[in-house]
């Protein structure tokens, strides 16, 4: 037992690096949402979904006859996250509008704002499945969809006995700019400073000249961007998607997002980061069948000893 | 929520309610015998609830009796049982359809390898879902809100994970050939659905009675307490760890009781009859049906469990889908919800107490966040805390 995990500790250590990179992408859209409007946007696994279908669409189109290097491969990197971003951005923004924006105007509590959300989770994902990926790819809606490769699985270094690939380090580092760019946005910028003093306190906000409507649309367009961005590179790197493919994702990506304390941003990854570790080693000992219960295990746990997550919630308590 | 008056309002999808305020302002001053004539009316319904004639336009496509058992039976108790987490002691719990799995597979189990008596398996099933309630609840339930909705979700999703990797249990192939409960006043618990039927109205009653005289008690009271803001319940002096594991217990108990009849009848069950989604249906129902009020509650999980029924074979949506339309249900179900959420969010039959606390915007759950105020709205209250 000892011995397996000894020597399967630094490939699945690169496999949790990946999946936690993933998760922590995702994360950050919970976490924006949860820290401005106290909101489990439990539709953002459908989010990431329409993400990873938007790339599908893309590289189908390109159909590359094998997978791309260089500048190509760049090329439509960069294609695939952009397109995805920006329509599971406006996805997400259409969600906000469509299932949380009448709730919020009549002032509704929270548990109303989650069966919503819930209800908007299991339309989008029945659309897909009867409507949209029929429409898209021709094939039935309810089965796996496989996606052609664009990336070689060449190693380019080793670490011991593991092995990191192209697709490894293209995961980890676009998933690292994406959150640096991020958490440069929030601190830095004016809406960044928006979205802060919003989650700190709407209505003080609100008498300072911050459009609370503005923030939260930019809130959702940023969170959905993320999970567009997390949905290409999932695409890229696992090579299939399906309608259910949010749901595990989204809850281990809020687990994630409660892990590093929800409301931070830097949070997100290191709970993202954390999630996929050991996620990943414990299923050396256990199977990876036992991935999702591992998951949850350490959720409850930390949770029992520090309730606000590892960091700490600050998206309220930052600077404004 | 400003404008939505509590009653004598002329908007038509309040009447409703205001219809129903009206029979419980009668309830409350009704005489003993009006009570007791309506009581035994009820049961009378009941009973006669599963002739053909009724079921001919309920259920047209499958058989109406089994159609009561599950999903509607079913749906209800667990909604009661629900009902007592959330719209009692404002506990969100997004994963009670484990307690649901634990009282089925405490039946299946101990029925097919120590070949224990149904009702002793039953029965070990509602005391291991109120075990393993107090098991979740105790580390968890220092939690708030939302934290501890993810984590009952997490709970669901381990239980059906651990169902399906244990060997011991069936794993993903399930547990079959489940005894049937033993004959009973005459009645065999075979094949025919009737005497499960019984059985379920039976229990729904039980529980009904039981969830009624606890939301009358101090019990209850502190539940309610425990809801509307439970800092303050705390600081008055109500212990409120312990009364909020007490109702996840109570909950958890009646979801086992419901797995336990669902196995019995079922005769097989797998990990997958315990998805998520049916812990999402079952708070839809109680949220739908107005979270807190017993009546609401059990009209909301008749609603959620019977139209998807009814309209399984309905041969002019056929034609007008070009598809069957069973495979529309959850689209529909989720655009229910949604638009449900946005017309009436207090749900069709809300308690009053449960309408009040909506429009102040508390309720246990507290307002979304970016909620501002107006000048008379107390919405944003939890925000400013």
């Amino acid at each position: 037992m000892l011995d397996d995990f000894l020597n399967q500790f630094l490939p699945s250590t690169v496999g949790g690096l990946v999946f936690g990179s993933i998760y922590a992408l995702i994360a950050l859209g919970y976490t924006m949402v949860y820290g401005v409007l106290r909101l489990i946007n439990f539709a953002h696994s459908e989010i990431f979904m329409i993400g990873t279908f938007t790339s599908l669409v893309v590289l189908t189109a390109i159909a590359p006859a094998s997978p791309l290097t260089g500048i190509a491969l760049v090329g439509v990197m960069v294609l695939i996250i952009v397109l995805s971003a920006a329509v599971s951005g406006g996805a997400a923004m259409l969600l906000e509008v469509v299932a949380y924006r009448p709730l919020r105007k009549k002032g509704a509590t929270r548990l109303t704002a989650l069966i919503s959300a819930i209800g908007a989770s299991l339309f989008l994902q029945e659309l897909f499945a009867l409507v949209v990926i029929p429409w898209l790819t021709g094939k039935p809606g309810r089965n796996q969809q496989p996606a052609p490769r664009i990336v070689d699985r060449d190693t380019v270094f080793t670490i011991g006995n593991a092995a990191i690939r192209t697709d490894h380090i293209i995961v980890i580092v676009a998933a690292v700019i994406m959150m640096i760019a991020l958490d440069r946005l929030v601190n830095k910028t004016k809406i960044g400073r928006g979205i802060r003093a919003t989650a700190q306190d709407p209505e003080s906000a609100v008498l300072m000249g911050v459009s609370i409507d503005n923030i939260v649309r930019t809130t959702f367009l940023l969170g959905g961007a993320m999970a567009g961005v997390a949905g290409a590179l999932y695409l890229m790197e696992f090579e299939n998607t399906d309608y259910r493919i949010g749901f595990v994702l989204g809850i281990k990506a809020f687990t994630a997002a409660v892990l590093g304390g929800i409301g931070n941003l830097r949070g997100a990854l290191l709970g993202g980061i954390v999630l996929g570790l050991i996620e990943n080693w414990g299923a050396i000992f256990l199977g990876s069948e036992w991935k999702d219960v591992i998951a949850f295990t350490v959720l409850v746990v930390v949770l029992m000893f520090r309730p606000t997550g590892i960091l700490g919630e600050s998206l309220q308590k930052a600077r404004a | 929520m400003k404008g939505n008056g509590v009653s004598g309002n002329s908007n038509p999808s309040r009447r409703v309610g205001a219809l129903f305020d009206g029979a419980r302002d009668w309830w409350a001053t009704a005489k003993a015998w009006q009570r007791y004539a309506l009581y035994l009316a009820a049961l009378v319904f009941a009973l006669i609830l599963p002739a053909p004639w009724i079921g001919s336009f309920m259920s047209p496509g499958a058989d109406w009796t089994s159609v009561l058992i599950f999903p509607i039976g079913t749906y209800i108790l667990l909604a009661i049982g629900l009902n007592v987490v959330v719209g009692q002691a404002g506990l969100l719990d997004l994963g009670f359809v484990a307690f649901f799995a634990i009282g089925g597979y405490s039946v299946a189990y101990f029925g097919t390898q120590y070949g224990w008596n149904y009702w002793a398996t039953a029965v070990f099933g509602i005391i291991l879902a109120a075990v393993s309630g107090v098991i979740l609840g105790a580390p968890t339930l220092r939690l708030r809100g939302d934290y501890l909705a993810i984590v009952t979700l997490g709970f669901g999703e381990i239980v059906r994970i651990v169902a399906n990797n244990t060997d011991e249990i069936g794993g993903a192939r399930g547990i079959t050939n489940i005894p049937h409960p033993p004959e009973m006043f005459g009645m065999k618990f075979l094949l025919d659905p009737a005497p499960y039927y019984y059985l379920m109205v039976a229990a729904i009653a039980v529980v009904i009675v039981f969830s009624v005289r606890l939301q009358k008690s101090r019990v209850g009271r502190a539940w309610a307490a425990i809801r509307e803001d439970e800092d303050a319940a705390e600081l008055m002096g109500v212990p409120t760890f312990k009364f909020k594991l007490l109702a996840f217990a109570i909950g958890a108990m009646i979801g086992g009781l419901a797995g336990g009849i669902y196995a019995g009848k079922a005769v097989f069950i797998e990990p997958n009859t315990f998805p998520f989604i049916l812990s999402a249906t079952i708070l839809a129902a109680v949220v739908l049906g107005g979270s807190g009020n017993l009546p609401g509650v059990m009209l909301g999980a008749f609603i959620i469990a019977w139209l998807p029924e009814r309209f399984r074979e309905a041969g002019w949506l056929k034609d007008l889908l070009g598809r069957d339309p069973a495979e529309y249900r959850i689209l529909l179900f989720g655009g229910v919800l949604v638009l449900m959420m946005a017309l009436r969010p207090e749900g069709l039959l809300p308690s009053r107490r449960r309408r009040a606390e909506l429009q102040e915007g508390t309720g246990g759950m507290g307002a979304m966040g970016a909620e501002v105020a107006g000048p008379d709205s107390e919405a944003s209250s939890e925000v400013s805390k």
